[in-house]
């Protein structure tokens, strides 16, 4: 038992709650909402280094043992990613702060985010099935409101595409969740991979893992995609940063627990869909990223083919693939958030969304220049960025395990990447400057601290791979051993 | 809008209060049979929209002077805080406690923190259901 | 019973699935919350349907009470997925000045 496991997801909404009440004090929502995830990055710091002493750690909800009360589970996996969200989403606060407009602050916009970041980490952390549902919900609600900040046409059409959609694949998964429930009688995650182990993977539970792959794949982006490139280009520059970087995030930790913890023995149909849908993700990721000139689209594929890349590394499921897709899911959180700010401040600061309309940028914002083509380096993979590594372990995982295939596509798709935002890169910032500085808006401080927070971030995970491999490999060894996480839930608390 | 409608609006001074007892009700029964704080909230809620409905709402609004996003956000207050009121005391989160007790009039009685949280439950679903009606009804 | 209750569920899933599939907002918003409830049925199904006493406290052969947890937990959330999305189609009506579908898609260089 320890309380500090359920504070990610139990600060943010308290102090969402709170600052309902506060509705007129915009700086003391601004400070109190930003201690939130300060202290929520200093806890989980703490929590990581306690499961490198202890092991897993769980809480029981309300003293109910499993499997029959809720609980959440902290082992590496999870705690890094509540981290790296914590990060993320500081970040976009600030950046907040100096970008959206006085009348969202009185509207409740920070409580949304805060329990946003709730539902993430709640979906990161939980223990149950059932709860993961709950999780995935509270997130997707505040997501619902956070879209439509602004509420300009284009944005409450998409956004009701968005809904739609989200409540759709929630129904499958609520489906899902039923047909689980009648096959093996419990909803507690360790206890239904403990059954299915004894039991054996039944056609029957390979069926529903596949009605669980369609769930996940619906929400992370994996191939069913086509709701995403529209969503994640309307709302407003830091709301779509949390989301490039966090939602689809959600989808795939989702997919990484249950086919690594519950449906990994019939690994020849499960993971080979996995792989196909992967590559196909990969494929059409890459055509979307080149075919658009919206700065906000080029974006929102770059997101996709990152899902098709981390979603390699399950499909291979071999010990270094699985590690380096945790090192690139990291990577990938902290990058998009990135990318996505860059892309809102040039649209910001231009009043322009296609490339092709910007130009000569880096005359009047050297920093801006520069930060974009870290972002386009470390996307592309180049050492000692932090995109590096996870991708030298995937295509080692891939080759390890005979899949050239998926290993050409994945390689394939960081060309595809480095080119569409080189373009971006040499269209908008080098070539004659266009508009001059006066008739620029010009870029806040809040805009540059919050973007060179991440900017350091990236480089902090790359330089430091070393120091993060012990994290990450203890991460990989609970996820390949799913014994170990049975253990820490059914053992002494 | 005023709709001079004498047979609903005597009915409803009366039938208002016959909802309230059946919310109240609801709410207490909810502890060990069918009912409790959403359902019971939920019904306090069509309480009050018939209220809105038959009167028209500037009225009810100078009768019951509440900002009702608040009523909800005490309530998501009070049901998040029985949560952390575990912690107080050591215990693992969400942990409720209850116990017996001798009270005059009552007898010996049964009280629990669940009920907090259920009468948060109840708060919210009143607060959203208002507030959700009065948003759409009020720019007109 | 069980068959009964499958074959409901179904045709609200069929009622769900045209009203998703027509033109008009609040048709759509409807289906997904029938959609919802079909899941609902579901839940209750396959945990099988029978009389039974009180769980914990009753005597006798208790039902299970984790499927009635379930439905009343996404009861809840349909609720709330359900008054949203009205609220967004009647911002998007405001807006716009219509609930059809095909009349809000984007302009083409948008």
């Amino acid at each position: 038992m320890n309380n500090l496991i359920v504070m990610p997801m139990a600060l943010p909404v308290l102090m969402g709650i709170i600052l309902l009440f506060l509705r007129p004090y915009v700086k003391v929502q601004r400070s109190l909402s930003l201690l939130v995830f300060v202290a929520n990055i200093g806890i989980s710091v703490y929590l990581l280094h306690l499961i490198q002493q202890n092991g897993v750690i769980r809480l029981d909800f309300g003293g109910w043992e499993p499997p029959f009360g809720i609980l959440f589970v902290a082992d590496s996996f999870s705690m890094l990613l509540v981290l790296a969200s914590s990060i993320v989403a500081a970040a976009c606060l600030i950046y907040s702060f100096s970008s959206v407009e006085p009348s969202f602050e009185k509207n409740f916009y920070y409580s949304f985010v805060l329990l946003l970041i709730a539902g993430v980490n709640g979906s990161f952390l939980t223990g149950d099935i059932f709860n993961l549902f709950v999780c995935f919900e509270i997130m997707l609600l505040s997501s619902y409101v956070l879209i439509t900040f602004g509420g300009k046409k284009g944005q409450l059409r998409e956004s009701i595409k968005y809904v739609i959609v989200n409540v759709v694949s929630s129904w499958i998964f609520l489906v899902a969740i039923a047909y689980l429930y009648g096959t093996v009688g419990t909803l507690n995650m360790a206890h239904i991979a403990d059954r299915i182990a004894e039991s054996g993977q039944t056609p029957t539970l390979t069926v529903i893992s596949v009605v669980f792959l369609t769930v996940f794949a619906l929400k992370a982006g994996l191939f069913l995609y086509f709701w995403l490139p529209g969503s994640y280009s309307v709302p407003v520059t830091p709301v779509a940063a949390m989301f490039g970087a966090l939602l689809t995030k959600v989808g795939i930790y989702a997919m990484f627990r249950v086919f690594t913890l519950m449906f990994y023995h019939e690994q020849q149909i499960t993971h080979t869909i996995i792989g196909i849908l992967a590559g196909l993700t990969l494929i059409g990721g890459s055509i979307g990223a080149v075919a658009y000139k919206d700065l906000r689209m080029v974006a929102a594929y770059n997101v996709v083919i990152a899902v098709g890349f981390i979603l390699v590394g399950l499909a291979v499921a071999t010990p270094a693939a699985i590690e380096g897709s945790i090192y690139y899911l990291i990577h990938d959180i902290i990058i998009k958030a990135l990318l996505f700010l860059l892309a809102g401040t040039m649209i910001a600061v231009t009043g322009q969304t296609k490339m092709d309309e910007i130009s000569g940028l880096i005359k009047n914002h050297p920093l801006l220049g520069w930060l974009f083509f870290l972002t386009t380096l470390s996307l592309a993979g180049i050492p000692p960025l932090s995109g590096f590594i996870g991708k030298v372990l995937i295509g080692e995982g891939a080759v390890g395990s005979g899949s050239y295939v998926l290993l050409a596509l994945a390689f394939i798709s960081s060309i595809f990447v480095l080119y569409s935002l080189m373009r971006i890169f040499l269209t908008s910032f080098w070539g004659e400057t266009i508009i001059s500085k006066d008739e620029e808006i010009p870029a806040k401080k809040g805009w540059i601290v919050s973007t060179c927070i991440l900017a350091l971030g990236t480089i902090a995970l790359g330089l430091g791979a070393e120091p993060m491999s012990v994290y990450i490999q203890d991460a990989a060894e609970t996820l390949l051993n799913p014994q170990i996480y049975i253990d820490a839930v059914f053992g002494d608390n | 809008m005023k709709i001079n409608n004498v047979i609903l609006r005597t009915v409803a001074k009366l039938v208002f209060f016959i909802i309230l007892t059946l919310a109240v009700y609801l709410f207490f029964a909810g502890h060990n049979s069918p009912g409790g704080g959403f359902s019971g909230g939920l019904v306090l809620a069509s309480a009050l929209v018939l209220l809105f409905i038959v009167f028209d709402i500037e009225t009810i609004q100078k009768g019951i002077p509440i900002d009702f996003k608040l009523v909800a956000a005490f309530g998501a207050f009070l049901s998040v805080g029985t949560g952390f009121g575990a912690l107080v005391f050591g215990e693992n989160f969400l942990t409720q406690a209850f116990d017996y007790f001798n009270l005059p009039f009552f007898g010996e009685i049964e009280l629990t923190t669940v009920t907090i949280f259920e009468a948060g439950v109840a708060l919210v679903v009143v607060g959203v259901v208002v507030t959700i009606l009065l948003s759409i009804s009020e720019d007109e | 019973m069980e068959t009964l209750v499958t074959i409901l569920a179904g045709v609200l899933v069929t009622v769900a699935t045209y009203l998703l599939l027509s033109k008009n907002l609040i048709r759509v918003i409807i289906g997904t919350a029938i959609l919802t409830h079909a899941a609902h049925l579901i839940i209750m199904v396959v945990s099988g349907l029978k009389t039974g006493s009180v769980p914990i406290v009753g005597e006798g052969d208790p039902v299970d009470p984790l499927p009635q947890a379930l439905i009343l937990t996404s009861i809840v959330i349909g609720f709330a997925v359900t008054a949203v999305s009205l609220v967004l189609a009647y911002r998007t009506y405001q807006e716009v000045g219509t609930d059809k579908l095909d009349e809000l898609r984007g302009d083409p260089d948008e």
